[in-house]
């Protein structure tokens, strides 16, 4: 059955393979549902003020191209949290609990900042890595609960959401170093500290970026081109095979939870280490009990890239520009709260839809076919009739 | 009108790098039993999934009562009155057998389910055929044979007339094959057409009335059954002659390899011990064979010795080690080697291509990495070695995604893994389950040249024949228990027989420590 028989079907059967590989197939997959998200975003946004959507709408569309720098900053924090979910989601983990680790990263990150003498120059990378290690102590807990005890770990993640905030307002809040009573805020951290800025006029984008899209390339060649990232998706496809060629699946849920968690952790490192643009200022971190929304918008930002660390870096890039478009909204008199509906619904149905496209993609074409076959078969039984 | 309920014209099929069906033609008599016969990968499954409309050909049609017909998907198959058995079953683990039944199609009154009528139904039809269920266990815990019967039912419960059985036999024990063939000669009696896929000749030749084989995507040719003999069928296949006998010489036990001794193991189903108080040697150079009706113990027994289940006591000694309590990694480092009784389960990663699956057991090793990272040459070229000289078949080589091989390639793949992997023992559980002649041929070959080369191979099996050609010592399982110990030369398929049902057992077994 040689492959080159047909010479001329070979160049068409070329043409089909590419255009029907697993990285277009996502790839178109993206695109389908990131224009569907965009259809519900402007339906809303129609529905709120008719007269101005169209203006509206090329704002949050196109307005993020004006503003480069501040996408991939804003884009920094998410395409971690969306690293932490996807890598999990590799090896058939699902970690809600990034929203945790990001928080306690945020943490471990502001008492090297504040608190610790350490020598300027290397200042901000210890805050760093301090910060990876404070999500990656959230990442291994819940890996811990799962390896040795089987508990699932959607379960402990969103518990340790709980645990992470709360225990990280408390020591914030009783820590004078810390916290500004006065602002009911954390203290500036000092400009030494701070990430290099990358110096791009009206734009806090700095070196947090260029490390971020470096790790999700990072984490890439681990998955693809290591014999971890050949256990773990082994594990993630087949759990009982990976078991029979003796992979150690319990020190693998562990290592896989602690790093998903350092890369949250780094990403709220990433965050609060920001410079300002303002001089003698800082990110700062406000205790008020809430969960961050980086850890949800990092399951976003993983589907929507299909869990893959290159997809990640575009989905991250497009959830934040949308949001820096949605911004610009309010100049044709859209209210916050309704452009912040918009972008939740452009960046969740997106999302969704790229979920059902994966989940249900064969259920809806086989519908659709089956459809268009019964059209065909009336025909044909009417034909037969005429006979 | 022509007496053929069932034409496939010139059906072309192909897959990225392979052409599956090559201008193939089939046609199926009113009433007849029709074997397709065909090496593996030479797209029997193929053919078939293109008649119930699981593909669509590129060429040719299919044709009903002399009409051409188009069959979209399998509604419209199930609409024509066509009904497949798949070669891996379809059903939902975690519904009833009836529900398994009558899914798609249940029976309602003002929407609610109405399952007494279907459930009155689906048992007089399983009376009627002798096809034995329990109709409220879940599809996860009844056997294989059941779940098979519970295909079979799906079919009679749609009332379909073109019945499609693909390797129905391939994991059933030999008393199931027997009440399957007879249930399929009545089903023909009754006016029912079926289409058979069975690697095992003697099979076609009791039941089949007429036969077509295929090699390699293209027809060789159709007969009829009554005027052709195995030898011819399986020569029309792999294009030579096969020998059905496995030739080797005396074998020469050496030292032992694999010591085991009261090894018990827990059940998973229910209270009793699955495997209980087992002790026997394998050496090496030998061949020795756990004979046993499928359900008497050798799944855990096997899941025991490879480090898949803890053992409850006893001790196994692997080359003089001590393995009872090793992991997995560690018993495949001391030399033994694992072909799976279930290949889908734990023998493959489906998703991943199949040279990532043939160094499933190796990656780790330096050959293969350097640092952690993997060195994809070497792979690549490890992997062609392998499907070069296993002749594993597959549309892209290397690269094919495991889940687009036909199953008995898929089979070999593991096969291929687990001899070259370096090893003292080899555990070969059902190793030429859906394999065809030649390969299976091949696969005996192996596993003498194994014994021949100084390795214990420790093989179970449910046929027969492989136990009584291939082996050189056979132990009989029964409950759990190993019930008697036989010579190959010395024993009949009859005495081995009544040892497998209990019917006869050596008391003393249970002093004795190997040979
Ligand atoms: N979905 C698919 N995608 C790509 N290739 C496929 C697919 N299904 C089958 N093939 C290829 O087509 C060829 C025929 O496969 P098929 O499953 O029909 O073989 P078969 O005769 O049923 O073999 P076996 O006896 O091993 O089951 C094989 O080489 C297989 O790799
Ligand atoms: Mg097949």
């Amino acid at each position: 059955m040689a492959p080159n028989k047909n010479q001329p079907l070979d160049f068409n059967r070329r043409i089909k393979e590419l255009t029907k590989s697993k990285g277009w197939a996502s790839f178109w997959a993206a695109i389908m549902a990131v224009a569907l998200g965009l259809v519900f975003g402007f339906l809303v946004m129609l529905v709120a003020r008719p007269n101005s959507a169209i203006a509206g709408f090329r704002f949050v569309a196109l307005g993020g191209f004006s503003r480069i720098g501040n996408v991939f900053y804003f884009a920094t924090p998410i395409l971690m949290t969306g690293l932490a979910v996807g890598f999990a989601f590799k090896m058939g983990l699902f970690n809600i609990g990034a929203s945790g680790q990001y928080t306690m990263g945020m943490f471990f990150a502001i008492y090297v900042a504040l608190a610790m003498d350490i020598p300027n120059s290397v200042h901000w990378v210890v805050a760093l890595a301090a910060g990876m290690l404070g999500g990656m102590i959230f990442g291994f807990i819940p890996g811990v609960f799962k390896a040795m005890l089987n508990v699932n770990e959607v379960i402990t993640s969103i518990m340790f959401n709980y645990i992470g905030m709360y225990l990280v307002d408390m020591w914030i809040q009783s820590n004078a170093l810390l916290y500004n009573s006065a602002m009911t805020r954390t203290r500036y951290i000092p400009s030494n500290v701070q990430i290099p800025s990358l110096g791009i006029e009206g734009s806090n984008v700095n070196y947090g970026s260029v490390i971020a899209i470096a790790i999700a390339i990072l984490i890439y060649i681990v998955l693809q081109k290591t014999t971890f990232g050949y256990e773990l998706k082994a594990t993630g496809f087949n759990k009982h095979a990976s078991e029979y060629a003796g992979m150690k699946g319990k020190r693998n849920i562990i290592l896989t939870m602690t790093i998903a968690g350092g890369l949250a952790g780094l990403g709220g490192a990433l965050a609060i280490l920001a410079p300002s643009a303002i001089a003698g200022s800082s990110m700062t971190y406000e205790p008020i009990n809430i969960i961050a929304t980086a850890g949800f918008n990092g399951i976003a930002v993983a589907l929507l890239g299909n869990a893959h660390p290159i997809g990640i870096i575009f989905s991250a890039t497009f959830i934040s520009h949308i949001q820096r478009g949605g911004t610009l909204a309010s100049l044709v008199g859209y209210k916050p709260e309704i452009i912040d509906v918009v972008i939740a619904i452009i960046i969740y149905f997106s999302a969704f839809a790229m979920i059902m496209n994966n989940a249900l993609g064969s259920f809806i074409k086989n519908k659709l076919r089956k459809n268009k076959e019964k059209d065909q078969s009336n025909s044909v039984s009417t034909e037969e009739v005429a006979e | 009108m022509n007496d053929y309920i069932i034409e496939m014209l010139n059906i072309t099929k192909e897959f990225p790098g392979i052409i599956a069906n090559d201008n193939v033609s089939l046609q199926l008599k009113n009433g007849e039993i029709h074997a397709l016969l065909g090496e593996n990968g030479a797209g029997k499954s193929t053919l078939m999934s293109v008649l119930f409309g699981l593909y669509q050909a590129e060429k040719g049609e299919i044709r009903m009562h002399g009409k051409p017909i188009k069959v979209n998907n399998p509604n419209d198959a199930n609409a024509f009155g066509i009904g497949m058995v798949h070669q891996h079953f379809k059903l939902v683990e975690v519904f009833s057998v009836l529900e398994n039944i009558i899914l798609g199609i249940e029976p309602t009154k003002n929407g609610l389910l109405e399952k007494k009528e279907a459930r009155k139904k689906v048992m007089a039809l399983s009376e009627k055929y002798g096809l034995k269920i329990n109709p409220d266990a879940m599809i996860e815990d009844v056997s294989v044979g059941m779940q098979q019967r519970v295909e079979i039912l799906k079919m009679l419960y749609r009332n379909n007339e073109i019945l499609i059985f693909d390797e129905p036999t391939a994991v059933l024990t030999p008393q199931e094959i027997k009440e399957l063939l007879s249930i399929m000669k009545d089903l023909a009696k009754e006016g029912k057409s079926i289409l058979f896929i069975t690697h095992k000749l003697n099979e076609i030749m009791d039941v089949a009335d007429r036969c077509t084989v295929l090699r390699k995507g293209q027809l060789i040719g159709t007969v009829d059954v009554k005027e052709t003999t195995k030898e011819e069928l399986s020569k029309m296949m792999v294009g030579r002659n096969i020998s059905f006998d496995v030739d080797k010489k005396q074998s020469s036990p050496g030292e032992i390899v694999l010591s085991i001794k009261n090894m018990t193991v827990a059940s998973k189903t229910h209270k009793n011990n699955a495997v209980k108080n087992v002790t026997f040697d394998v050496r090496a150079g030998e061949i020795v064979c756990l004979a046993g009706i499928d359900g008497n113990g050798q799944t855990e027994f096997v899941h025991g010795l490879t480090g898949l289940e803890k053992i409850e006591s006893g001790s196994i000694h692997l080359c003089g080690k001590d393995i009872s309590n090793a992991s997995i990694r560690n018993r495949s480092v001391s030399g033994m080697s694992h072909i799976p009784e279930d290949r889908h389960k734990h023998g493959l990663v489906l998703e991943y291509t199949l040279a990532e699956n043939l160094v499933l057991q190796r990656y780790w090793q330096n050959d293969f990495h350097n640092r952690g990272f993997i060195k994809f040459d070497q792979v690549k070229n490890y992997a062609e070695r392998l499907i070069e000289q296993f002749d594993i078949r597959s549309g892209e080589g290397a690269e094919t995604i495991v889940r687009s091989m036909s199953g008995g390639n898929q089979q070999k793949a593991i096969i291929a893994r687990e001899i070259d992997k370096e090893h003292q023992l080899l555990v070969a559980v059902q190793p030429t389950r859906g394999l065809d002649v030649g390969a299976i041929e091949y696969i005996h070959k192996q596993l003498i040249e194994r014994r021949d080369s100084g390795k214990g191979v420790l093989l179970i099996s449910l046929e027969l024949d492989e136990v009584l050609n291939v082996s050189d010592r056979i132990l009989v399982i029964y409950e759990g228990e190993i019930v008697g110990e036989l010579n190959p030369q010395e024993t009949s398929p009859q005495e081995l027989g009544l040892y497998m049902a209990g019917a006869k057992r050596d008391i003393n077994r249970g002093n004795q420590h190997g040979a």
